[in-house]
């Protein structure tokens, strides 16, 4: 049911029209964040006001809509969001990766392949990944324009020096198309290698921060690294304790106040589509 | 006041609107790629994809350039009903719409600054016959390689060689659209 109070998708056309410009110019420009003038949205910043703002402006009656926070569809997070855009625009919902066609994602790229009918909207807090290095916008942003990446590796390196392996684990730095630095949302590094060469289109959206950027399909993208430490793409070193999958995302669960613990999907839509299908890990009931 | 002037424009503005926005951006975000886009009735010479563009897109914020024979008295008239976007010279328009012909040369359009590449112009380029060489592309949204008529490809490669910087192009005919960002290489 919509809710005719409200415009489709709640925003007004006006501004719909600007961020659908902003996300042209990012599509035109792969990695480059692009500013837009970010509304106040019915929800706290944090909660995505920036994913569902790109979502609003891309939507149409026709759409399937699913969202994901953290790869799970049933946090408070992703169920508001979903409810949300069935109130005010009136689209289909679903939990089914392979139904969606637009998806909304805090933090997870699902397990599921993409394909080209299907457009991934990321919720971003820190669209810029030199941030914690510099801290003025003016400076990040001449760094940008004259391709200067060196504290990046600098920052991998003493990474490398205190630890003795790179050990950013999430929000991994990318370079996208040789050219720009990009933050690909908290997304962990074992989401990385899906982010380039993918069939749909990838947007990402920063309300507080004001700004939007976009990866078109088939785009490459690295993650940083140094010859002698290349990328690793690493995961915790389980098989899921439901589905049994070995290649997945897995989250650790605390389980009881005796150290016992397991190890479960983090995408909830690929462990029960796979339950579903027979497979059982070791501590399914 | 004619009545063409009030009539032509989308009847549901949001859902069209937003119809016609994903066939845009699937159209940049997949150059060489042709879609469908409909809704808009706009006076000759403009073509209904042109029109459709036009009203996704433009707005009060979004200085717009006539070129050549679209600057006629019922598009002006047409364009500040619908959209209310100011008309200007190329040097300072985010949009511009007119034959690739009347549209040349390039180099007055702004193409953005490499603090803010995004503060460049598009340009929406009416295609009625096209010539039937095609031109190879390859760059981001393209899997391999795309093919795509293009009336002219040496300013298109001059403007990809600018990138980050450059111009983008919407190519509209009768109600198909399709789309070179900067960042595709023509050959």
């Amino acid at each position: 049911m919509t809710d005719q109070a409200y415009n489709f998708a709640y925003l007004d056309e006006q501004t719909k029209r600007m961020i659908r410009r902003a996300i042209l110019k990012g599509l035109a420009v792969p990695g480059y964040q692009v500013p837009f003038a970010s509304r106040e949205m019915p929800m706290p910043y944090g909660w995505g006001t920036g994913g569902v703002q790109v979502s609003a402006a891309v939507m149409t009656t026709d759409d399937c809509f699913k969202v994901i926070d953290q790869g799970a569809d049933d946090t408070t997070n992703a169920v508001s969001i979903r409810s949300f855009f069935k109130r005010t625009a009136g689209v289909k919902a679903t939990t089914r990766t392979a139904e969606a066609s637009i998806i909304q994602t805090r933090h997870r790229i699902p397990e599921d392949a993409l394909t080209e009918s299907q457009i991934l909207v990321y919720q971003v807090p820190i669209p810029e990944p030199l941030r914690f290095l510099e801290p003025r916008e003016s400076e990040t942003r001449k760094m940008h324009s004259l391709e200067e990446y060196g504290l990046m590796h600098v920052k991998l390196y003493e990474d490398i020096s205190r630890h003795g392996h790179i050990a950013t684990s999430y929000a991994y730095p990318v370079k996208v198309e040789g050219r720009y630095v990009m933050d690909p949302s908290p997304i962990p590094k074992f989401d990385n290698p899906k982010l380039g060469d993918c069939p749909a289109i990838q947007l990402f959206g920063a309300g507080r921060e004001q700004r939007i950027y976009a990866l078109p399909p088939y785009t490459q993208v690295i993650s940083l690294d140094f010859e002698d430490h290349p990328f690793d793409p690493s995961k915790a070193d389980h098989a899921c304790g439901l589905c049994g999958a070995e290649h997945s995302y897995l989250d650790e669960v605390i389980i009881d106040d005796a150290g016992g613990r397991m190890f479960v999907c983090s995408d909830t839509d690929f462990c029960r589509s796979r339950q579903e299908d027979g497979h059982k890990g070791k501590d399914a009931a | 006041m004619p009545s063409q002037t009030l009539e032509g424009g989308f009847t549901e503005p949001a859902v069209q609107s937003a119809t016609a926005f994903r066939s845009v951006m699937e159209a940049m975000a997949r150059p060489g790629t042709c879609h469908t886009i409909t809704g808009a009735t706009p006076p000759s010479p403009l073509s209904k994809a042109a029109g459709a563009v036009l009203l996704t897109l433009c707005d009060t914020n979004t200085p717009l350039y006539l070129a050549g024979p679209t600057d006629t008295p019922e598009v002006r008239a047409w364009i500040a009903f619908h959209t209310g976007a100011p008309l200007v010279g190329p040097t300072v328009c985010a949009f511009a719409i007119g034959s690739w012909a009347d549209l040349m040369p390039l180099d007055p359009y702004p193409i953005g600054t490499p603090d803010y590449p995004d503060r460049s112009a598009t340009l929406i380029v009416e295609t009625d016959t096209l010539p039937s060489e095609k031109a190879a592309l390859i760059g981001p949204g393209i899997k391999d390689k795309a093919y795509l008529s293009l009336p002219d490809l040496a300013p298109i490669q001059i403007n990809h060689r600018l990138f980050p910087l450059g111009l983008d192009f919407i190519f509209t005919s009768e109600a198909t659209v399709t789309a070179l960002p900067r960042s595709t290489q023509v050959s």
